[in-house]
């Protein structure tokens, strides 16, 4: 028993600092999302009044709503699978037996990673400037028209998508290079010896090795996708035409520039069944590959 | 001349990842080459790749008129206080994980881990009105309480001291040394490799965070530096050269705190993802 209290001494102060500020928020959040917590309320907790799912069925109702998720959802579905191939890519690359370096391009790939987001996502802004930005002049140099990036509607999201992809990738690639190693070599040797070449050896061998961690990758993945905020933040205030106003957003906006706190605890809540959701169906895609081979 | 098999593959997967690093680190290097070029010049068409006369105008512009030496002290304490005490509460609780036994230890444990598919974003607003209710809206520790501990940490450092071995902590039990003393003249040096993980993974998360800090922080004079670097970027919009000196100012020191750590930090960042 002594040993209990002294262990509750070394876990408790954590712990509890979990309950506070995290489990406690979290189910309070459901609480605020039924109600209609605004700046009167802030002002004085008596203005406060249940509404039940009234902002849930308001959100609904709302076309900003669903252009922001709609707009979330875009982010995820093609900005995700493309961070991962360009993940996968760089770590088959990195695994190449002959290639030279590797400790210095494991680095350089990663470097991205760990920069500040926002002050990469300032210095994108600027590469994307559409007269002066070293990516269109790159694409005028190869005779291609030049783009618009965060001034079309049609391009801003492909241009912040592509910014994700740069930053991103690194995270990806060193998990999926853990993975790629510990594919035991006989495999390759077995499949070589049956006159597997080098596109089969990576169907048959590297894909089925890897799909577990491919899987996590790509839930840890859309769980970070989905919470698109500083992005369009710095580089395009959620413009042009709320082309890429995600449901974060929306859910800053809500709170702390129109102080609908209840509206905005719904959003939260929304996004999180969201995710709930999407994690949920590529588990599902998976046991169903799982037991198909 | 005929080259074989490997060779090639190997001369290939070499140039592939050549041009992915160009990719990845031209960004940065821009950054650097426009923070040393006068007011105007990189707004040149074709666009210039190096400064004509190198200078330090910027950077003097930026800690002169824009004080951004306020903000990077801002930042610099934010980080490090938070990761003082995450150290403190996540190597305790993660250790008592690991090696302690109590009663409900695998069910707090296992209810733990359940919160991380819980997005960070969903406790944000009452966080907000808490901090508010107890007048830590605005302040540094309010910033920082979040990153004080969390599960991501605890699992971190479980996971590092399961390979203690368990005799040893049992040795110093018969002999009657008190688990503090336990704690801190065993388990504590055993850990040294993880500590540097988690206070490397800490130090830049905070640095680099943006979304919290952005609501807490209401005055100015407390930003750290993304949340200025947002508000600068929207007042001076056409000064590429001053936002970049100031991009150079937010991310050198991750930059040189990464390569000098990043043996920890990949590690860490391998135990973590297998949290799913």
């Amino acid at each position: 028993m002594r040993h209990s209290l002294a262990a509750w001494a070394f876990a408790g102060p954590g712990v509890a600092i979990i309950a506070v500020f995290f489990v406690l928020p979290v189910a309070a959040a459901f609480a605020v999302s039924l109600t209609d917590f605004d700046i009167y309320a802030l002002a004085d907790l008596k203005n406060l009044r249940f509404v039940g799912l009234r902002n849930y069925i308001e959100l609904v109702q709302a076309p900003l709503f669903w252009r922001a998720l709609a707009n979330t959802l875009y982010f995820v579905a093609i900005g995700g699978p493309l961070s991962i191939a360009a993940s996968l890519g760089a770590a088959l690359l990195l695994n190449t037996q002959a290639a030279r370096f590797k400790a210095f391009f494991r680095t350089a790939l990663f470097a991205p990673v760990i920069t500040t987001l926002v002050a990469v996502a300032v210095i994108w802004r600027y590469l994307l400037h559409t007269r002066y930005g070293m990516v269109n002049f790159s694409l005028t140099s190869l005779g291609f028209p030049q783009v618009d990036w965060l001034g079309d509607p049609h391009f801003s999201m492909p241009a912040i998508i592509l910014f994700a992809t740069w930053k991103n990738f690194g995270y990806n690639m060193i998990i999926l290079l853990a993975g790629l190693q510990a594919i035991p070599k006989e495999l390759y040797e077995a499949a070589r010896i049956d006159g597997a070449g080098n596109f089969r050896q990576f169907a048959h061998v590297t894909l089925p090795g890897l799909a577990p961690t491919l899987f996590l990758v790509g839930i840890l993945t859309m769980a970070g996708y989905f919470q698109l905020f500083a992005e369009p933040y710095v580089m395009t205030q959620g413009g042009p035409v709320q082309s890429t106003l995600s449901v974060l957003y929306l859910m800053y906006e809500q709170a702390f520039k129109w102080w609908s706190l209840g509206s905005a605890s719904a959003i939260a809540f929304i996004l999180f069944l969201f995710m709930l959701a999407v994690a949920s169906l590529q588990l599902l895609v998976t046991r169903r590959m799982g037991g198909a081979t | 001349m005929r080259f074989s098999a490997p060779t090639r593959t190997g001369a290939a997967a070499t140039i592939g990842l050549f041009t992915i690093a160009v990719i990845a680190l031209f960004p940065l290097f821009w950054m650097l080459s426009v923070s040393l070029m006068l007011p105007g010049e990189a707004s040149n068409f074709p666009p210039p790749l190096l400064p004509k006369y190198p200078t330090l105008t910027n950077y003097r512009a930026l800690f002169e008129q824009a004080h951004i030496g306020r903000y990077f002290i801002n930042s610099l304490i934010v980080s490090s206080f938070a990761t003082v005490l995450s150290l403190s509460f996540n190597v305790t609780a993660g250790y008592a994980f690991a090696k302690l036994d109590f009663k409900g230890r695998d069910l707090v444990f296992r209810l733990m881990l359940a919160t991380l598919v819980i997005p960070a974003q969903v406790a944000m607003i009452p966080l907000f009105l808490m901090l508010k209710t107890i007048g830590l809206v605005n302040t540094w520790i309010g910033v920082l309480i979040p990153f004080a501990a969390g599960t991501f940490g605890i699992f971190l450092v479980r996971q590092y001291a399961l390979s203690i071995p368990t005799e040893m902590i049992e040795a110093a039990r018969m002999e009657g040394a008190s688990e503090l003393r336990i704690f801190r003249s065993i388990v504590l040096p055993s850990l040294t490799p993880v500590l540097v993980t988690l206070g490397t993974f800490t130090f830049l998360a905070v640095w680099n965070d943006f979304f919290w800090p952005l609501i807490v922080l209401t005055d100015e004079h407390k930003y750290t530096l993304p949340v200025a670097l947002a508000a600068l970027s929207r007042q001076h919009v056409q000064d590429v050269e001053l936002m970049m000196a100031s991009a150079v100012v937010t991310i050198a020191p991750v930059l040189v705190l990464f390569i000098a750590l990043q043996r920890f930090y990949i590690r860490g960042l391998l135990i973590g993802s297998v949290k799913g």
